[in-house]
């Protein structure tokens, strides 16, 4: 028999046909959606007549554009409220499950799905976003699509895909003491650039990956996408597994273990060929954060922005441009920067366990005066689980402003904003120009780095103090 | 639902060569809240045609009057980051009709294609030359032709071949989108949810 992947082993169980020399058309078996990217879906589904194939694999709930702030009263902005009322109109008119806000499962869209085992192993799942390359942790093909895709899912349950490249990225060995998963990846990203995954779809394998939680995976395939690729994937074991067991949309009792037999086969076979092969030593990977204005250009904290002169001639413009527009000089020590907002949150890392690990840095700390701290759960149930654990309590006496959930400074598509000229270590996924408001600066970095920012006031490596 | 029919675009070209342009420079999230299709392309690349004040930024090259045309010739790794389609509306409803580049990020190449907008994808030696004919003459003409996969500098003649699947160039040239397509698979979408 021939030797698959593991990406291909789920993507040939969901053609259900082939174009010659063109895009198969794929079966999805899970459909997540949310109020920016849907609601031209659901007019141009009117429009043409269609109904929905299968509303019941189709899941909804708003987070882009939703206020974190007194989310029990009406939303003061019209054009925000108009696209959460339009969404809970779409779903109510076509039968689709919505968790709205106020729901005890709403929350971002990629944390809802694990949280509640609508993600399992084997299944292809997509969303109007490009983090839904999230889900891949469990062993899943996930990817974002456009509002054309949306449409399609609704109207047949199948999109229009052409088969992408495989890509292995194999990382052996331990992180160190607080090198974290979004070190991990910001590390991967630096070394394969923004554009270097384009065109494929990435396995992570190795024992960094391996020995990551559920959620440090989660991470880790999240920000696939700010390779180029489309998605990440990580074969499933004994962690996915018990992870997924219990939750309320995973199967359940004999259903489950009949499951999980099956889940063990989803792995890549021996021989397998990939069309690219990288590998890195997790011995060398360090705490890191973003310098300019696109998530390929990080590096470790404790070393320097690169010169010019280490930049290749064509793209010392664009090189350029970044800096001037972060304010930062090529041969910068990052170190010692100082820092105004810190965001801790979104669908890189806003779980329960990013806010244990700021929680337990900052408890009987203080953030720094010149900081604004924010927090902002990734789903209602992280925020409940949060204030069970008592971590409310420890991060707003660290002075903290704990937020309700939503895509919130990730995308500032509502009032969660960082000023221009303002510089934001931020743990959610992108630092393009202007992405946390117009002129905003953002670092990405781990939430225990964002966390010993905040105290530091300025650029720190974590270990430092952590090991203090 | 019925695409604009595209075979051939003769036309100027605007040259927008920064490298790894995100889909939030192309479209600001801020710009996301319309459920409609239409009228995004006032603020396409909002925050780099216009200032804080709301005023246009002179140089910035869509607002150079010298550049015209509906080809928008654009630096590598054009259209990374977000899935917002919305990025591909507002290139389509400011009029552009063709974007070349040396390299495109998948999803938005996607998206492009599902808006009747024709992405080249041209070697960085030829992205180069087409650069060069635009800094010569702001009014060179250049020629995207589908049906030849062809994308020609018409001053010179140098014409560079580009790729497309021939299935997707089927559906440019007809109009076809495939929602109509997929909706035609119904038994086969059927006879496959009865055995899965």
């Amino acid at each position: 028999m021939e030797a698959k992947t593991l990406f291909d082993k789920i993507w040939d169980a969901h053609v259900v046909s082939e174009i010659e020399g063109g895009p198969s058309a794929i079966y999805i078996d899970c459909h997540l959606i949310h109020e920016v990217t849907s609601p031209q879906a659901f007019a141009g589904l009117e429009k043409r007549g269609a109904k929905i194939h299968r509303p019941d694999k189709t899941f909804a709930t708003p987070d882009h554009n939703v206020p974190t702030e007194n989310q029990h009263l009406p939303i003061k902005d019209a054009l925000s409220k108009f696209q959460v009322d339009k969404l809970t109109e779409n779903c109510e008119k076509h039968g689709v499950t919505l968790y709205g806000l106020n729901h005890p499962y709403q929350g971002v869209v990629h944390v809802v799905g694990p949280q509640l085992g609508l993600t399992q192993p084997g299944m292809t799942i997509v969303c109007g976003d490009s983090h839904t390359s999230t889900h891949g942790a469990f062993g899943a093909i996930a990817f974002g699509i456009g509002t054309s895709e949306v449409e399609m899912v609704l109207a047949s349950q199948c999109i229009m895909q052409p088969k992408p490249k495989k890509m292995r990225i194999t990382v052996n060995g331990e992180l160190g003491a607080g090198v974290t998963s979004k070190d991990l990846v910001l590390y991967i990203i630096a070394k394969v650039t923004a554009g270097g995954g384009t065109g494929y779809f990435i396995e992570y394998a190795g024992t960094a990956f391996k020995n990551l939680s559920m959620e440090g995976r989660m991470t880790v395939c999240n920000m696939s996408i700010e390779m180029g690729a489309r998605g990440g994937l990580i074969a499933p074991d004994q962690t996915t597994f018990d992870y997924v067991k219990g939750r309320e949309k995973a199967p359940q009792g004999a259903d489950f273990d009949k499951a999980v037999e099956e889940w063990k086969k989803l792995t890549t076979d021996d021989g397998a060929v990939f069309d690219k092969e990288l590998e890195f030593d997790a011995a060398d990977i360090e705490p890191m954060i973003t310098y300019g204005t696109n998530p390929g250009m990080g590096t470790k904290i404790k070393s320097s922005i690169p010169a010019l002169s280490e930049i290749e001639v064509s793209e010392q413009e664009s090189f350029q441009k970044s800096m001037n527009y972060m304010g930062f000089s090529d041969g910068d020590a990052l170190v010692g920067k100082p820092i105004d907002f810190v965001f801790v949150g979104s669908c890189t890392n806003g779980r329960i366990e990013d806010l244990r690990e700021v929680a337990n840095y900052v408890k009987g700390k203080q953030k720094a005066d010149n900081i604004t701290a924010w927090i902002v759960p990734g789903s209602k149930q992280v925020e409940k689980q949060a204030q069970d654990e008592g971590l409310v309590e420890v991060l707003e006496a660290a002075g903290f402003e704990l937020r309700q959930p939503g895509c919130s400074a990730c995308l500032a598509m509502n009032d969660d904003k960082i000023p221009a000229g303002k510089y934001a270590v931020s743990t959610s996924n992108r630092n393009f120009e202007g992405r946390q408001g117009p002129g905003s600066r953002t670092l990405l970095a781990s939430p225990l780095t964002a966390a010993a920012v905040a105290v530091a006031g300025k650029i720190v490596d974590p270990r430092e103090i952590v090991n203090a | 639902m019925a695409l604009e029919k595209f075979e051939k675009i003769n036309s100027s070209a605007v040259p927008v060569a920064t490298e790894n342009v995100d889909t939030d420079q192309i479209i600001p999230a801020r710009f996301l809240k319309a459920t409609t299709r239409e009228g995004f392309g006032e603020n396409l690349f909002r925050d780099w045609r216009y200032d804080a004040n709301g005023n246009e930024i002179p140089e910035f090259p869509l607002n150079n009057k010298k550049y015209s045309g509906t080809i928008l010739v654009a630096g590598k790794n054009f259209g990374c980051g977000s899935s917002r389609e919305h990025a591909a509306w507002a290139v389509h409803d400011y009029g552009f009709k063709v974007v070349v580049s040396s390299f495109f990020a998948d999803i938005f190449r996607n998206n492009c294609l599902n808006n009747g907008v024709l992405p080249v994808q041209i070697s960085v030696a030829f992205a180069e030359k087409v650069f060069a004919a635009i800094a010569a003459d702001p009014n060179a003409q250049f020629e995207a032709d589908l049906v030849a996969q062809t994308f020609t500098i018409s001053s010179t003649g140098e014409s560079t071949s580009f790729d497309i699947s021939p299935y997707k160039k089927e559906c440019l040239q007809n109009g076809y989108d495939d929602i109509d397509y997929l909706i035609s698979l119904k038994d086969k979408i059927g006879e496959y949810e009865a055995q899965a």
